[in-house]
């Protein structure tokens, strides 16, 4: 049996002196290798969820493993085995796109060669080559979003954790986005992806977890979990599940 | 090593992108020793080459009030403008109130007769048995009346005692004078002779002055050495605005949360600033002493002198610099936003100035007080600086400020430390 890319047993979490969201006893698997959505409304947990697993949150009950490394106590070096893409942009907007990745690329450990190959491929991939050289302080939402992904999968992770990647992008970029997604899953990278683009999630995932209020409320395969609820599609899967409350 | 390189040349390009930023760092701290060390300079130009203007009313019909007016004349500190004798106390507030002078004399209708009065007084005590002189030392016929100095308020209590010492020397002369006049008169029956009153009154000891110096060089101090190195530290620890503010912008932003959960560790990112900023404040440095070097004897400013030492004032320049960026860096991780690290950064710098003797002299602080000021690294970089710019020291003679600066600053980058720990940053 392969290692799952991510591995939650009985998670405890509390933000200290703060109301809202907690987890308890949640658990949790990601088979490696697939496309994961995690959805659910505003305040669910999913960001929350998500810097747990990438190590931006300590926990002080229960395990989350990437890899079968548990991510509390990992060094830091276990970090290149996964690839971050904010929500927010995650970049220097003074710097150009191939500086932001020269940088970045630094950081991930690669060598100068390795950086340059790869920063032309990515920039090449993602529709950036012309523009590789100007200030992203000048760009549209569309390329910086481009430029934010690129960043996350400079070191070619094993798992990708995606935070709304294509939040605000038009219709062009958001399908370059996921095509380039799908891609690099087919090469052997687990995608774990949270949106409220519910088409776009459909379209990505294999496999969805819908968590709400700190809690997985149904988590499978998304034919199973349609098949399952009776639902010709997410959104009436999500609406079904989480109701019509507003969350915000 | 990678790393590191990486950081330095992201925070150099974004440094250099910041056209504002470079004018805020490099062009303020110029124009601010310009402005200050031009002010300073008029200062010690009022004192040393200037003439302060004084109102005088001679209210006295006698001699000696003239004669008193000649003394202070020949003193060369004063501007004299003679007032009217009938011109009333409240008048001459008046005008003192409408700028026309800082400080003026009354000269009191009874002067000439009391200075006269007790000239022969003395010469009698003088020339009489040593018994009854001493008995006789309240019997002075009569107490002149004082004196009268207005002065502005505006006037420091230093400038005021200065300008009523020379005031003093003056009287003393007049008063000499009329003592040296009695005695002679009373021993010999005739006038004092003109050359031997000379004597007496002028024939002073002549004062040399001369500047302490550690390697027996004669500079004369001046403004510029005074105060361009002074407020070269001060804009040097001024980076804290942008330092500390660009630290909690990285804190806050995106660019900072990815760097969080890349294998490297964010110490990079604080070393990286560290040696930027370490580079940034020994420019600025060099910046201002070349500007005193080369520009100011072209607007009229004297000359800074550099010291002879200049691998002594390259090492306490970077100990400076290193001080200045931890302490940045420290301001900036404990921020939470920009405007918290702008506010406390500015103000804090103006208080370890303070405390580090840029606005006042150490040596006239209260006992207290000179103790407190070993905590600003200010003090120790100051000390340093006067003693390399002003009285010609070595590196051996700062050591113990390179010391002391480094033992703040690794206090500061500890402190840094333990706040990213809490603050769960690293």
């Amino acid at each position: 049996m392969s290692i799952p890319a991510i591995a939650i047993r009985s998670l405890g979490f509390s933000y200290p002196r703060q109301e809202g969201i907690h987890f308890e006893e949640l658990n949790l698997e990601v088979p490696d290798g697939i496309r994961f959505g995690l959805l659910g409304p505003n305040g669910a947990g999913k960001t929350t969820l998500m810097k747990l697993m990438t190590g931006l949150l300590k926990y002080k009950k229960g395990s989350i493993r990437l890899l079968n490394h548990e991510i509390n106590d990992h060094p830091k070096s276990v970090n290149k085995l996964f690839g971050f893409v904010p929500q927010d942009y995650s970049f220097y907007s003074e710097l150009s796109p191939r500086e932001n990745l020269a940088f970045f690329g630094a950081w991930y450990g690669l060598s100068r060669t390795e950086i340059k190959k790869r920063s032309e491929e990515l920039l090449e991939v993602l529709g950036l080559t012309d523009v590789g050289d100007r200030f992203l302080g000048t760009f549209s939402g569309g390329m910086k979003r481009r430029v934010n992904l690129a960043i996350g999968v400079m070191h070619q992770p094993r798992v990708l954790f995606l935070d709304e990647p294509t939040v605000g992008v038009d219709v062009q970029s958001r399908h370059a986005i996921i095509h380039y997604l799908k891609g690099l899953n087919q090469l052997g990278t687990t995608l774990i992806y949270t949106s409220h683009q519910l088409e776009e999630a459909e379209e990505l995932c294999e496999k969805v977890a819908l968590i709400d209020d700190g809690k997985i409320i149904a988590h499978d395969h998304l034919a199973a979990l349609l098949k399952e609820h009776r639902q010709d599609g997410l959104e009436g899967l999500f609406l079904g599940l989480t109701g019509k409350r507003f969350r915000d | 090593m990678h790393t590191l390189k990486a950081s330095i040349i992201k925070d150099l390009k974004i440094l250099v992108r910041d056209r504002m930023g470079l004018l805020m760092m490099f062009f303020m701290p110029v124009l601010l020793v310009i402005v200050i060390t031009s002010v300073q300079n008029s200062t010690f130009e009022l004192v040393n080459n200037n003439k302060i203007t004084l109102l005088a009313c001679n209210r006295d019909s006698g001699p000696e009030g003239t004669r008193l007016i000649s003394a202070i004349e020949k003193i060369g500190m004063f501007r004299l403008l003679l007032l009217d004798t009938s011109i009333r106390d409240n008048e001459i507030s008046v005008r003192m109130h409408a700028k026309d002078a800082l400080v003026a004399v009354v000269i009191p209708d009874d002067f000439s007769a009391s200075i006269q009065q007790r000239a022969s007084d003395i010469a009698s005590r003088a020339l009489s048995d040593p018994d009854s002189a001493s008995k006789e030392k309240n019997r002075y016929a009569r107490q002149p009346d004082s004196l009268l100095m207005f002065y502005h308020p505006v006037m420091q209590p230093s400038f005021r005692q200065s300008i009523k010492g020379a005031l003093h020397s003056a009287v003393q002369v007049i008063q000499g004078e009329a003592i040296a006049k009695s005695l002679y008169s009373a021993v010999n029956s005739k006038a004092i002779p003109p050359e031997l009153e000379k004597d007496i009154l002028f024939g002073q000891i002549p004062i040399t002055e001369i500047p302490v110096s550690r390697s027996g060089s004669r500079v004369v101090p001046n403004a510029s050495q005074h105060n361009v190195p002074a407020w070269t530290i001060f804009a040097m620890f001024f980076v804290v605005v942008s330092l500390g503010s660009s630290v909690v912008r990285e804190k806050i932003s995106g660019s900072f949360i990815r760097l969080k959960t890349l294998p490297s560790s964010y110490l990079n990112a604080l070393v990286s600033k560290q040696v930027v900023y370490i580079m940034v404040t020994f420019l600025q440095a060099a910046v201002i002493f070349a500007v005193g070097n080369l520009l100011f004897p072209h607007i009229g400013l004297p000359v800074l002198h550099l010291p002879k030492d200049i691998p002594g004032l390259i090492l306490i320049t970077l100990a400076c610099g290193w001080c200045a960026a931890s302490y940045a860096i420290c301001v900036g991780v404990f921020s939470e936003t920009p405007e918290q690290a702008n506010g406390f950064g500015a103000i804090s710098i103006v208080i370890l100035a303070a405390l580090g003797g840029l606005l006042v002299p150490s040596f006239a602080m209260p006992a207290n007080m000179q103790q407190l000021l070993r905590v600003s690294p200010l003090h120790w970089g100051l000390e340093a600086y006067y003693a390399l710019f002003l009285e010609g020291g070595k590196l051996k003679d700062v050591l113990t400020n390179i010391l002391s600066l480094a033992i703040i600053t690794i206090g500061i980058q500890l402190l840094t430390l333990y706040g990213l720990k809490k603050k769960n940053l690293i």
